[in-house]
């Protein structure tokens, strides 16, 4: 699922990869927003009775980009074909999943409503208004990249580039962490 | 003297008319009834079954947008020279539905534009995964 501003971002890698599994273009944010995601990749695993059964984590789909970011992507695929091949059970049991959530807060909340009025400002081509908002947005929430990276290009920000970097380093020199993956397996 | 506004909630974003005192944020029943999905009652506001009394957000036919943002703890954020209002969702609605462990369910669309729901796949076990071009 693509946190992309327009389905036309995320065509070239959909349609590289080919997969034979939907893939959904989340623009406004939607899911981001209910299940309290805060950067990407955020995997999370839901069983067959719609329960949240492994909350919110970070993994790859592959090692491509390992050095820099240190996950082994082979780690969470093996759990998973356990899990889903039926040969473990869930990973935790629901308090243990309850207690592994992140949950949003007020100040969240109006991040998302702030990044959600700055998005609609762009789409209206007023660029200017929309940045107040989105720099409000990233003020109230500064742990969530999914604004604070995700508005960069409708910013006219490269999310590759300087301005980003230096935004993740003033992050991590503060103590803290650009990825949040469960404390266990 | 009504103004036009585009009120963005739910990632929908529709033209409403605010109407009254210059200061407030003013929305006849029927306006609010139909950009928001709840309903004004004797009981108050209320959506499915849930109820919040209404105090002073209606008065007169017209509900203050403001006042019901307030009493439902939704974020509310408006850019008077845009003409544009973003109302957002509780952080307790958020949580409480989070621990409850149950999945929120969510229609989004694939590149061809067909959309699916979570729902539509109940009975199979799912990965959810999110990423971005960013």
């Amino acid at each position: 699922m693509a946190l992309d501003k327009n389905a036309d971002d995320v065509r070239p890698w959909i349609e590289a990869a080919g997969p034979t599994h939907p893939s959904l273009i989340d623009t406004k944010h939607l899911v981001a927003d209910l299940y309290n995601m805060v950067n990407v990749p955020t995997i999370l695993w839901i069983d067959e009775d719609g329960r949240i059964v492994r909350p919110n984590d970070v993994a790859y789909g592959n090692n491509q980009w390992q050095e820099m970011h240190g996950f082994d992507a082979e780690v969470h695929k093996r759990a998973l074909r356990t899990w889903v091949h039926g040969t473990a059970p869930a990973p935790f049991t629901s308090e243990r999943a309850r207690q592994l959530q992140q949950l949003p807060n007020a100040e969240h909340q109006e991040a998302r409503a702030e990044f959600a009025l700055g998005q609609w400002l762009w789409e209206q081509g007023r660029m200017e208004a929309a940045e107040a908002h989105f720099v409000r947005a990233g003020e109230l929430a500064p742990q969530d990249f999914t604004i604070r990276r995700g508005s960069m290009p409708m910013r006219d920000i490269d999310p590759m580039g300087e301005e980003f970097f230096a935004m993740v380093g003033a992050w991590a020199e503060a103590g803290n962490e650009y990825y949040h993956p469960l404390p266990e397996a | 003297m009504s103004q036009q506004y585009t009120l963005i909630v739910d990632q929908k974003a529709s033209p409403v008319e605010l109407i009254g005192s210059s200061s407030g944020v003013e929305l006849t029943i029927d306006t609010f009834e139909a950009a928001l999905g709840w309903t004004v009652k004797p009981e108050g506001f209320c959506r499915g079954e849930v109820c919040i009394p209404a105090g002073e957000a209606v008065a007169d036919g017209t509900v203050d947008l403001a006042a019901y943002a307030t009493l439902t703890a939704r974020p509310m954020i408006v850019n008077v020279a845009e003409r544009a209002i973003s109302l957002g969702t509780a952080a307790a609605d958020r949580s409480d539905e989070l621990s409850s462990l149950d999945a929120p369910d969510f229609t989004l669309p694939d590149l061809d534009g067909k959309l699916h729901s979570l729902s539509d796949y109940r009975g199979k076990k799912i990965l959810l995964a999110a990423y971005a071009s960013w």
